[in-house]
């Protein structure tokens, strides 16, 4: 899409979508009110921004992130549930020129692909790894996962979670800044504050460019579907309830570059 | 030697049955024999019995690399003679170490010859505890002619000669424990 | 030379005879092969080639991950083959289980993957030490139906050919590919002839990125997006069904044999891999013996020579199954030759070698 665009009928209806994603793949197919779209928004900003959508090389999970398996205009794989981390992992060892990005839901990168997450970030690997955390598995229809609030109910949680039985949900940022060094970027941000959103993914991004370490970004996400809510409950489960338990902000920044 | 020599080398891990085996086995190979060797290996890194399976031809490849009975079987320890003594039948020469106390009754009933070696008294006397498993491949070649000595001590320098660098006695007394090892099959021979 | 300066010769030059471990013939064949990457995870009995490579590959700019796991170090070297790299990678036992993961990624995507299985005891944890018990799981591991090429070679000279050949089938056919060894040939040691595969007139098949390659995606050329997730039956079935027509038309160009003394044998021994030794020299004991026997042993596991099997059961009247297994090898060739009413006979032995002697005790019981 070229920087100044004819005004058209068709470009008027067109909403404004990052130069990275891919026109052909649009609407995209997350369910409507879903915060994978907006967290893929920020993503394809950020790399529109950066200017390295030629050097991208996107990974999606299993869960609904596979449905971003076609929805950038860069080089794209799909791999198993948890298994991105290694995939992308082993792209960039391959070819450390590319800018490599993992991207999964909560039950790929805290469950299934806990172990990857743990190890890629305990070696530091140069790679982004970006997360989006509705506190559920969406694609099975709604179980628990291991962000599920104390209390929430889900499928395979239909009381509630009960934490004496279940444990505490997982503090994704919060493990990974705590196994990584000091040149791991490291944040949660929220679609409900998408340009702090955006620019963590700059800045996680600008790391992987730098070549200085791991880089990890987790985003609180909607999910309407299962989470049972209308349009109103749903914004405010995202922007009041998930913070108070998942607190929003970076958790560790490098020192910026020298020179 | 025979065609084809097929050899078990049992002892406790640290009597260096298997660097015997795989010096042997490189001496061979490297006279244009055909040779196989594999250990035995279990979860333990260290510990518990520790064989060597050895096979030497003039030219035929080898088949299995494991194999129900041995031409020699060599044993250091009791417990070697109890695990080893399975590879033994009546075409067997069964050897053990003579320092080895209480194992009259389990030594093999069906062997072609069974003998007992000084060998640990040897290398603690005359020459020095290290040397052992050199006395042993002496005691070995003796018995299979497998290799010739000049192969034998070639072998030795290939594997060890940066030591002998360092220290020439030490040249001198694999080769002398080698010697010895070969004496000793070659009295009983005779006896 | 320091340990960490770049070698700019070629790792394997002309040809040279050696004396070596299977773990290591292998690490040299993928060195001379110009694999560029392995990822690992410690299993026994793989763990030297890892020891080997990982002492080698930095002096020729090759690469190394050890890992989390197998699901990992597959994964990353899938990653690894993704980027264009000649990428490998080598499990046993519990690790292969857990291969197989990876491996069926590889076979819905296409990924020439090259995966190196050294069979131990099993199930579980079992032995450390060696079985031809990880056959069925090698040939069809993988959920759904998967297509795959893999070699069972029987000497270390063969482990070092059919590592070399598993690169250029893997990328020339894209599908992944495997060399299914054992304990046995990991650890035990014998002679070979390692050489450059130039000097043999053996060109490398060369690599290429199937992500990330050059040109702007979008602008110049097409983005890639690879998946395995389909959205349909019929999105699937297509799939499938196109994959195993390729396969199937590919595999009289891959399917190997072995058939030693069959033209006029009255019984026939299959096995494969380190057992074909034993069945090999039991052969040569019982023909001077008078007996007429011959021996079969496919190379290729999968696909499998049904064609050469099925001719060289022509003459014969008694067949003997062996393996170190309880009947692995036995099904595959029951499959491939469906039909036929030879009465078949076996030794069966589960994670246990198997001797020359016990193969001519049996096939005289037999005769």
């Amino acid at each position: 899409m070229s920087e100044c665009m004819e005004v058209t009928a068709t470009t008027l209806l067109e909403p404004k979508m990052p130069r990275s994603w891919r026109r052909a793949s649009k609407p995209h197919k997350f369910c409507p009110g879903c915060g994978h779209g907006d967290v893929l928004k920020a993503l394809g900003t950020a790399i529109d921004d950066l200017g390295i959508q030629d050097r991208v090389v996107f990974g999606c999970d299993i869960g609904c992130s596979l449905l971003a398996w076609d929805f950038f205009e860069c080089d794209t794989v799909q791999a198993h549930h948890g298994r991105t981390t290694p995939v992308i992992t082993g792209i960039k060892r391959a070819r450390p020129d590319r800018i490599c990005i993992a991207y999964m839901g909560d039950g790929g990168g805290y469950a299934i692909g806990a172990q990857h997450l743990v190890n890629a970030a305990t070696r530091n690997e140069r790679i982004t790894v970006i997360l989006a955390n509705n506190t559920n598995y969406a694609m099975t229809g709604g179980q628990m996962a291991p962000t599920t609030l104390p209390g929430q109910k889900t499928e395979t949680c239909p009381y509630g979670r009960d934490i004496e039985a279940m444990g505490n949900p997982t503090l994704g940022p919060e493990m990974v800044a705590a196994i990584t060094k000091e040149n791991a970027y490291v944040a949660r941000g929220t679609m409900a504050n998408m340009r702090q959103l955006t620019t963590m993914l700059k800045k996680a991004l600008q790391n992987q460019i730098d070549g200085r370490g791991f880089s990890f970004v987790e985003a609180l996400a909607s999910c309407p579907t299962n989470w049972r809510m209308n349009a109103k409950s749903t914004w405010d489960f995202v922007e009041k309830e998930m913070p108070n338990y998942f607190k929003v902000g970076e958790l560790k920044v490098p020192a910026p570059k020298e020179g | 030697m025979a065609n084809e020599v097929k050899i078990a080398l049992a002892g406790e891990g640290g009597q260096g049955v298997q660097s015997v085996a795989e010096i042997i086995t490189e001496a061979a190979n490297e006279e244009g024999k055909e040779a196989l060797y594999i250990p035995n290996f279990g979860v333990e890194q260290r510990g518990g019995v520790s064989i060597a399976f050895v096979q030497i031809a003039e030219k035929q490849k080898i088949g299995s690399p494991k194999f129900e009975k041995a031409d020699i079987v060599i044993a250091l320890s009791d417990r070697a003679v109890l695990r080893s003594r399975q590879y033994v039948d009546e075409r067997t020469v069964f050897v053990y170490d003579k320092s080895i106390q209480g194992v009259e009754d389990d030594l093999p009933k069906n062997a072609k010859q069974v003998l007992a070696i000084p060998a640990i008294e040897v290398a603690k006397n005359e020459l020095h505890p290290r040397v052992f498993n050199i006395v042993i491949m002496g005691a070995v070649l003796h018995a299979t002619r497998v290799v010739s000595e000049e192969q034998a001590k070639q072998a030795l320098e290939n594997k060890l000669g940066y030591k002998f660098e360092q220290n020439p006695e030490l040249r001198e007394m694999n080769h002398k424990a080698l010697a010895r090892g070969m004496e000793l099959v070659a009295g009983l021979a005779q006896g | 030379m320091t340990d960490q300066t770049i070698n700019q010769q070629k790792p394997v030059q002309g040809e040279k005879r050696m004396f070596m471990t299977g773990n290591e013939v292998i690490a040299y064949a993928a060195l001379a092969a110009g694999a560029e990457m392995m990822c690992g995870y410690p299993i026994t009995p793989q763990n030297e080639i890892m020891h080997y490579w990982t002492r080698l590959a930095p002096k020729y700019e090759r690469r190394f991950l050890q890992t989390e796991d197998e699901l990992s170090a597959g994964f990353s070297t899938l990653g690894g083959v993704l980027a264009g790299r000649r990428a490998f990678t080598a499990t046993a036992g519990p690790g292969n289980v857990l291969m197989q993961e990876p491996l069926s990624m590889a076979e819905m995507m296409r990924i020439p993957i090259v995966l190196i299985v050294q069979q131990r005891g099993g199930p579980s944890t079992a032995t450390v030490i060696y079985s031809q018990q990880e056959v069925t799981l090698t040939c069809y591991g993988g959920n759904g139906e998967g297509a795959r090429i893999v070699y069972s070679p029987s000497n270390h000279q063969e482990l070092y050919d059919y590592t070399l050949k598993a690169f250029n089938t893997a990328w020339t056919y894209r599908f992944p590919t495997f060399i299914l060894g054992d304990g046995y040939q990991a650890k035990m040691r014998e002679s070979l002839t390692i050489y450059d595969p130039a000097v043999r007139g053996v060109q490398m098949v060369p690599t290429e990125p199937i992500i990330g390659g050059p040109g702007a995606p979008g602008t110049e050329r097409e983005a890639v997006h690879l998946r395995n997730t389909f959205n349909t039956e019929e999105e699937l079935y297509e799939i499938i069904t196109a994959m195993m027509g390729e396969y199937d038309r590919i595999a009289p160009s891959i399917v190997e044999h072995e058939a030693i003394q069959t033209d006029d044998a009255e019984i026939l021994i299959l096995s494969h891999g380190v057992v074909s030794r034993a069945t090999a020299a039991a052969v040569r004991e019982l023909r001077e013996a008078g007996i007429k026997v011959g021996s079969f042993r496919p190379i290729t596991l999968r696909p499998f020579p049904v064609e050469a099997l099925r001719n060289a059961l022509k003459p014969v009247k008694k067949m003997l199954i062996v393996e170190s297994a309880q009947g692995q090898l036995a099904k595959l060739c029951k499959e491939a030759i469906y039909g036929e009413t030879t009465p078949i006979e076996y030794i069966f032995k589960p994670g246990v070698g198997v001797t020359a002697e016990e193969v001519v005790a049996k096939v005289k019981a037999m005769a």
